[in-house]
């Protein structure tokens, strides 16, 4: 029935909402069709790892039974999303793209899961993921790499690969994904979707299975700005269950998107322009700052000094972060415990040697030489402190702009096995990611055009500590050029 | 990116055992050239003269105050419902009544 009257290509938040709201389709039969696009095209693209169909039908069910009874529906109504794997989901697996958690089903739901389903959402099930969410390419997930949509033979970016590539396959009208030096924007970019990584506080943590937690931030990954709007919405504020949320108020993310962008000051970051950057994707960023200043923006060069070294500074305290927050996985609570050893301490490495994978490893390894006496004020306090330089730069340009816009990548969705042997390559990659996961300002990719391969080109709008609201708008005014 | 030789392999096995992760000798090696590139790209970070600047381990302590110092991470001490012990109890790969199981703890 559903299928003549709902285009998942085009389906929206408002439009999957409108359509149940109207009788023209169900929440349930909108379900069920993503459900068999899963079945029948996810077998070669991998992005997901656990299907909730159990959950999401039950919810299906009841969203129609409040439509049915003409009830006012909630925000996020019928909408079919996904979630990546290291955020938890009541009785779900939760394996964070990692062998160490295999077969471990957490007894609760992240806040974030829960604020999405009470708002009307259908969860569809778990994404693949990078491995503990260290990765740019999606290559490190234990069960196998993600494939981006628009290009079989190129990796969708990392960490949020599963996130990223469902929505531009169709498979859900929005992800939840995680960013810690790069993983909302940099895959969003490469698969042709808006990924935004919300100021650090913005959204509860609870329930995300932690990599590094001064950096750590969860957000949407969706097919239009509003969308992603629709989303934070519903996803923002503080969170009894996490100290580091904020209580600061929720702005009407929606409701400014109608906000004119007129007069508002553009930065563009001069260090974000320099060598290493592809020239079609120099372009089609001139070309987004020329529509903007067209749009009324005034667009001004200012400086981050220190950019970079925001690659140094991110992995000394990723990593340090990471090989603390990691020390939980022993094989004693949850997952994998190795069979043949026979005292606990040989228990824990046995477990910890099979469970992890070569990245996870390579950065417990760093991280925790990081912090080894004798380099600690050498690597982690000199890094602390870069981290200092690298704030202020971001709070210097948002005294003189509104918001900077650069490239999020060097460069376009690169090959499957193209940087796997080069870890220092690997990490280059972030290069227009990391200063702001550092720095703790807000940021969204949003589609700005194409190689002429066809592969996806994505913008970075980045802005002042929770002004996501002015962030949104821009980006909108951004998306709106592309449909011209 | 410039290598330098600063880690051996000693240190990668120290590493390894202060981070509880058994290496392969296979791994070895791998990691000491992994790590040693990393660390080379990591000094550039001495370029930059930091004497006189505060480390910043997150960014509310930039956005004026800690957390802590303006109460915002405080809740009222209430008692409420928590997980239920048994199905957090049923993830464990061992266990006996309300105790996790491990292999013995003193090694002889």
């Amino acid at each position: 029935m559903s299928e003549k009257v709902v285009d998942l290509q085009n389906l929206t938040i408002d439009s999957a909402r409108e359509a149940i709201a109207s009788g023209k389709t169900s929440a349930t039969a909108l379900a069920e069709l993503h459900y068999d696009r899963i079945a029948s095209l996810d077998g070669k693209i991998n992005s997901f790892l656990a299907l909730s169909r159990v959950r999401a039908m039950t919810q299906a069910q009841k969203i129609d039974e409040m439509a049915a009874k003409g009830e006012a529906l909630p925000p996020l109504a019928g909408v079919p999303v996904g979630i990546k794997d290291v955020l938890v989901m009541q009785g779900a697996p939760a394996t964070a793209g990692s062998l160490i958690l295999k077969g471990y089903r957490p007894p609760y739901d992240a806040t974030v899961v829960a604020k999405l389903e009470a708002a009307g959402a259908i969860l569809l099930g778990k994404l693949n993921c990078d491995e503990f969410a260290m990765g740019s390419s999606n290559e490190n997930s234990a069960y196998g790499p993600v494939l981006n949509p628009r290009d079989l033979s190129r990796v969708p970016g990392g960490s949020s690969g599963g996130s990223a590539a469902a929505v531009a396959a169709d498979f859900a009208a929005a992800t939840l994904g995680t960013d810690t030096g790069g993983s909302i924007r940099q895959p969003a970019a490469f698969c042709g979707v808006v990924g935004v990584l919300p100021t650090y506080g913005r959204v509860s943590r609870y329930g995300l299975i932690a990599f590094a937690s001064s950096l750590d931030r969860v957000g949407p990954l969706t097919k239009t700005v509003k969308d992603a709007a629709s989303v934070l919405q519903v996803i923002a504020g503080k969170d009894v269950m996490d100290a580091t949320s904020s209580s600061r108020p929720v702005d009407d993310y929606v409701g400014d998107l109608t906000k004119p962008v007129e007069g508002l000051r553009i930065g563009v970051p001069e260090e974000y322009f320099g060598e290493g950057l592809d020239s079609e994707i120099r372009q089609a960023i001139d070309a987004t700052i020329d529509g903007l200043r067209m749009a009324g923006c005034v667009v001004k060069p200012v400086s981050l000094p220190h950019t970079k070294y925001a690659i140094p500074t991110y992995y000394v305290i990723a990593t340090a972060e990471a090989s603390s927050n990691l020390s939980r996985f022993d094989g004693v609570r949850f997952g994998l415990r190795a069979e043949e050893a026979n005292t606990l301490s040989a228990m824990f490495r046995k477990t910890r040697d099979q469970g992890f994978g070569a990245e996870v490893k390579r950065r417990i390894l760093l991280g925790t030489y990081a912090l080894s006496a004798g380099y600690y004020d050498a690597y982690y306090r000199k890094a602390q402190q870069v981290r200092t330089l690298l704030t202020r730069d971001f709070m210097a340009a948002f005294a003189e702009v509104d918001v900077l816009v650069a490239p999020v990548t060097p460069t376009p969705a690169f090959k499957l096995g193209e940087k796997t042997d080069d870890p220092v390559q690997m990490y280059l990659e972030d290069i227009y990611s990391v200063a702001a996961s550092l720095a703790g300002i807000c940021g969204i990719s949003v589609p700005c055009g194409q190689t002429k391969d066809g592969l996806p080109i994505g913008v970075q709008i980045m802005a002042k500590h929770f002004d996501e609201a002015t962030m949104l708008r821009v980006g909108q005014a951004v998306e709106k050029q592309q449909a011209h | 990116m410039k290598e330098q030789v600063g880690v051996t392999l000693d240190d990668v096995r120290r590493v390894a055992e202060l981070a509880n992760l058994e290496l392969t000798t296979e791994e070895e090696p791998k990691m000491q050239r992994d790590l040693n590139a990393i660390l080379g790209h990591i000094d550039q970070l001495n370029e930059l003269d930091t004497a006189g600047v505060p480390a910043m381990a997150q960014v509310g302590e930039m956005l004026g105050g800690t957390l802590l110092g303006r109460g915002e991470a405080l809740r009222a001490d209430e008692v409420r419902p928590s997980l239920d012990r048994s199905e957090v109890m049923s993830s464990a790969p061992e266990t006996e009544g309300r105790f996790f199981k491990v292999p013995k703890v003193i090694e002889r």
